[in-house]
């Protein structure tokens, strides 16, 4: 089967992602234990405790087989700040950022696969035209800067949704969606312009395939031919980068959290990166890496669901 | 391409798409382009007015203490918040500090980062990419396999946790970030040379026995250099944005030197009294972006070496 | 539809194309694909149309079926299928025709099907569009078609997907899909020019087979006057967007008219002659289409040319029954002969042409 097929791929890139997590944020300059106790308590002795604790004076691989092998347990161990255990901070915020994430994707391709489809099925045209150069020209526009915009617009002067804060989903829904609703605008935006695009460009290729014509001659309607024909065929490319792009959605939900006052783990690891809460820092880095491998691959596994010629032992030929 | 992998430097998958219609049979209004019709050979109206902001730009950031703006850093106390005007042309901030001014010196930050980061990754990994794809074979797969495994990371992640390791100044974030977009570099570098190298005239002087140093040099070397400066281009946008979110997020150059990103950071405290506080580095950083996509992507077209319409 | 109007429908040709024009604009200029051509195909007949490559065969037929995009195209004269014009016709008029009672099938059947739809699917769309068919009855039908065109097990083939198929079982499936709903007029847009050569036999036996069964119209476009050769009622020769000569088929391969014709006839591979002996392919290239200048456009690669080919652009004239050709000095008659011995004699022909001694003893030979 294909899944298992590609298993052996995703355990290897893993396995890189842990270890450069954890070679990132052990190599680095300056003593975490002196960071931990801070200039005026470190004693020779303190920190010499500190590291014993921390296991930080044993051989680098062995350093690593115990983090690494506390992770798949689930012990990130404690943040040096709050004393709260890492994993429960995780627990607790990894939620928020996957709501306000995915609702981004789906606003982004809800509006982006019609919008799309609508600007190839029109090339050359007035339409086209304009929809090419809003979607080019935000493309320039900022996560932050829409988020300011959406701010000043739907806080500010309409006063329609909260500015800031997060309601939890368990404690009012309505709320929890009103609250999510602007972050997730924010990080829409310009990924929406990014499968508008992509998704032009590859619809307008596959509407010039012969069997599109096939499908024409057999008197089949543009509408079908656009949604049942073409849009599959069409859909490799944004299926992937739409994969892809979850680096820069989970990267923009750092910023976005922050600007919204929502609790996430993008807003949890700035915090952590701020005070130099290391374990704090590698387990949420490990986390958030750990994700986007897997979503890459989930969406390796879907490709080959929509393109039956790669579950098939074909490689991707060209439609 | 193949998975086109935005990250650090990377521009959106978005910016890099074919633009030039074509004639969807299907649609009973669209457009037939014709089969062998040539590229317009000039450049439109908005690629020049681009480059001449961008060049604006580099001046205001080459010559920021020659131009005759007021001192970025004395407030007006007396004008705080002010609306544009013959006083303070494009206004004050919050503190009441000239915003011409403060945009004009921040053009140097913006600047001094993306040029930077971009010509480290440029170079870095477009050397690491041209020797991939030119020598392929073990050499090619393990280079890819470690850039695949960097850019498996999401970009801003990496970029926090080094920059809270190392240090922020402005040489340190340029470092980083241009140590971080080697990846994407060596991507496009290897795809162009892989093209390059099928050519004709490549193989050709290959087969004849030119040595690999003097192939690389001429004839693979001025091939690649263009279609990759290009695409720097465009990824000095996705610079200037990223230090608009250091700033931010609290990382980037310390206060009180003028940035955009930390212009428009300041000015969000106003929002609702003053909204050009904000709106207006907004406008320069979104105009400054947005031209650096079009020219890069207008280039870009230009030196396509993969679509054969040169 | 009534029955009357099935009647009245069934009087009229099938197909009359007539001073059909078809222009693309461009940013070059005008591309005139398709100068003035008219045709006729009657029902149980084939009608063949031969050309190289770029003479606008493909277009014409996209023309005639309607398929071309309405921007940047122009389109004059008139095609009337059984009485019907449908150079007027809107979309949605044309998807009652299409599949229905007009079918095509394309060159490559690589590309001409869905790559992500499984055949049954594709086969069945159409069975549902027009006849309405549906669930077990459509998937019998589907079967049934795929049988008539030859594919062994052919259930199992419904549940797979193009790629797991050989080029020629492609093909196969898309000729049941065209064959569908038992159209009046399949046309095929060279239909063998991908595949193997044992291949393109088969699928023009099938075609062929298919149509005397179903007493269809087929049109058969190539550029191989071999491929036709046996197969049709009649042949047009196209170059440079017209029709330059049309024949019966036994007609234009014993009493070729056009100099044109005459070189597509010596490039077909003859099993009498000496394996060794080469085949000629006609030296040049086709004319530009954008602002062709005045008088023949075969000129410049014609061995007859003279000063009159070069002002003068010759119109179809009759030669026999069901015979025209549009030349001013014909293969085989006696203008012709001399047209050609004052060329060799020049050693070169009005449009400059060089010529040796060579061509005199081949002319009119084919
Ligand atoms: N949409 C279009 N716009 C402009 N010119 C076109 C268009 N489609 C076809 N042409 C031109 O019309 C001419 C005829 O093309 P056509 O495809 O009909 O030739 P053909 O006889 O089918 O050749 P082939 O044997 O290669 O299939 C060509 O010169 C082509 O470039
Ligand atoms: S003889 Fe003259 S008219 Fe006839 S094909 Fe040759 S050039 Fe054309
Ligand atoms: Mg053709």
């Amino acid at each position: 089967m294909y899944v298992l097929r590609r298993l052996p791929s995703l355990i290897a890139t893993l396995l890189a992602v842990s270890i450069l997590t954890f070679l990132m944020t052990s190599l680095l300059p300056g003593d975490p234990a002196l960071q931990i106790l801070g200039a005026e308590n470190a004693t020779p002795e303190a920190i010499a405790a500190v590291r014993a604790e921390l296991s930080l004076d044993d051989p680098l691989p062995v350093r690593y087989l115990h983090w690494i092998g506390d992770a798949l347990t689930g012990d990130f161990g404690r943040s040096y700040r709050t004393n709260e255990p890492v994993s429960q901070a995780i627990v607790e915020r990894l939620p928020v950022t996957a709501e306000i994430g995915l609702l981004a994707i789906v606003i982004a391709l809800a509006i982006a696969i019609p919008v799309g489809m609508l600007s190839a099925y029109r090339a050359g045209t007035r339409t086209d035209k304009v929809i090419s150069s809003t979607s080019f020209g935000l493309l320039a526009v900022p996560n932050f800067m829409v988020a300011i915009l959406l701010i000043l617009i739907f806080a500010v002067w309409l006063g329609v949704l909260p500015a800031t804060g997060w309601v939890n989903f368990t404690d009012n829904p309505v709320q929890n969606l009103r609250s999510a609703l602007l972050p997730a605008l924010s990080l829409a935006i310009a990924e929406m312009a990014v499968y508008t695009r992509l998704l032009r460009t590859d619809m307008i290729a596959t509407l010039q395939q012969d069997f599109v014509t096939m499908a024409r001659v057999k008197g089949v309607s543009n509408r079908r031919i656009l949604f049942r024909h073409a849009l599959r065929p069409s859909s490799f490319s944004l299926l992937t980068v739409a994969g892809v792009q979850v680096g820069a959605i989970i990267g923009g939900s750092v910023v976005i959290e922050t600007l919204f006052a929502v609790p996430g783990v993008g807003r949890l690891l700035l915090e952590a990166v701020l005070v130099r809460d290391l374990l704090m820092v590698q387990g949420v880095a490990l986390v958030i890496a750990v994700s986007y491998v897997v979503v890459n691959f989930t969406v390796d596994i879907l490709y080959s669901y929509l393109d039956p010629r790669i579950s098939h032992g074909r490689s991707a030929a060209r439609v | 391409m193949s998975t086109p992998a935005p990250n650090l430097g990377a521009p959106h998958p978005g910016v890099t798409s074919e633009l030039a219609p074509a004639d969807g049979l299907i649609a009973e209004t669209s457009a037939a382009a014709a089969p062998g019709k040539k590229r317009k050979r000039g450049f439109g109206v908005t690629f020049w007015l681009a480059t001449v902001w961008l060049v604006v730009v580099l001046i205001c950031a080459v010559f920021a203490n020659l131009l005759p703006v007021k001192d970025p850093l004395v407030p007006d106390v007396l004008n705080k918040l002010a609306y544009p005007g013959p006083e303070h042309w494009l206004g004050t901030d919050g503190l009441g500090r000239d915003t011409l001014a403060r945009l004009v010196h921040g053009a140097r930050v913006s600047v001094t980062i993306s040029v930077t980061a971009v010509a480290i990754g440029m170079v870095v990994g477009g050397f690491i990419g041209i020797i991939a794809g030119f020598f392929r074979g073990k050499l090619e797969t393990v280079l890819m396999t470690i850039i695949n495994i960097i850019l498996a990371f999401p970009a801003l992640v990496l970029l926090l946790v080094l920059l809270a390791f190392v240090g922020r100044s402005l040489v340190v974030i340029s470092l980083i970030v241009g140590f971080l977009s080697i990846p994407i570099y060596t991507r496009v570098a290897r795809a162009t040379t892989l093209a390059v190298a099928e050519r004709e005239f490549v193989r050709a002087s290959r087969t004849m026995g030119a040595k690999n140093s003097r192939v690389l040099a001429r004839e693979i070397l001025p091939n690649v250099v263009l279609p990759v400066a290009a695409f720097g281009l465009v990824a000095m946008g996705v610079v200037i944005v990223l230090e608009g979110t250091l700033a931010f997020l609290g990382l980037s150059v310390q206060q009180p030197a003028p940035t955009w990103g930390g212009m428009i950071f300041d000015g969000k405290r106003y929002l609702s009294e003053a909204p050009h506080v904000v709106l207006i580095p907004s406008i320069a950083m979104f105009l400054t972006v947005l031209s650096l996509n079009l020219v890069g992507d207008s280039l870009r077209t230009r030196f396509d070496v993969r679509g054969s319409n040169l | 539809m009534t029955a009357s109007q099935k009647e009245g429908r069934a009087n009229e040709p099938l197909l009359e194309v007539d001073d059909l024009r078809t222009y693309f604009d461009t940013p070059r200029g005008i591309v005139k694909a398709v100068d003035g051509v008219s045709l006729r195909v009657d029902r149980g007949k084939t009608l063949g149309i031969v050309g190289e490559s770029g003479s606008g065969k493909t277009v014409l037929s996209r023309s005639i079926m309607n398929l071309l995009p309405k921007a940047n195209t122009i389109r004059e004269g008139s095609v009337r299928f059984e009485g019907r014009e449908l150079t007027t016709m809107k979309n949605k008029e044309m998807r009652t025709i299409w599949g229905a009672e007009m079918a095509m099938v394309l060159q490559d059947p690589m590309t001409s099907l869905n790559p992500v739809t499984k055949i049954g699917e594709q086969i069945t769309e159409s069975l549902g569009i027009h006849l309405n068919e549906k669930g077990k009855v459509a998937k019998a039908h589907a079967v049934e078609l795929l049988k008539s065109v030859g594919i062994p097990a052919a259930e199992r083939r419904l549940g797979e997907y193009p790629h797991q198929l050989s080029g020629g079982m492609r093909q196969r499936v898309t000729i049941a899909i065209a064959l569908a709903c038992s159209p009046k007029l399949l046309v095929a847009d060279e239909p063998t020019t991908a595949l193997d050569v044992t291949v393109q036999r088969q699928i023009l036996d099938l075609l062929e087979s298919q149509q005397t069964q179903r007493n269809m119209g087929l049109i058969i476009i190539t550029h191989d006057l071999g491929v036709v050769a046996g197969r049709a009622d009649e042949i047009a020769v196209m170059y440079a967007g017209r029709v330059v000569e049309r024949a019966p088929t036994r007609e234009l391969f014993a009493r070729n008219r056009h100099p044109y014709t005459e070189g597509l006839l010596r490039s077909i591979p003859r099993l009498h002659q000496p394996s060794h002996s080469r085949l000629q392919a006609i030296p040049g290239r086709p004319p530009d289409l954008v602002d062709p200048p005045a008088g023949c456009p075969f000129a410049p690669r014609c061995n007859y040319a003279q000063d009159k080919c070069l002002t003068e652009t010759p119109v179809l004239a009759p030669h026999a029954a069901g015979h025209e050709a549009a030349c001013h000095f014909p293969v085989g008659t006696t203008a012709g002969q001399e047209a050609l011995a004052r060329n060799v004699a020049a050693g070169r022909t009005a449009a400059g042409t060089p010529l040796d001694s060579t061509v005199l003893a081949t002319a009119g030979a084919a």
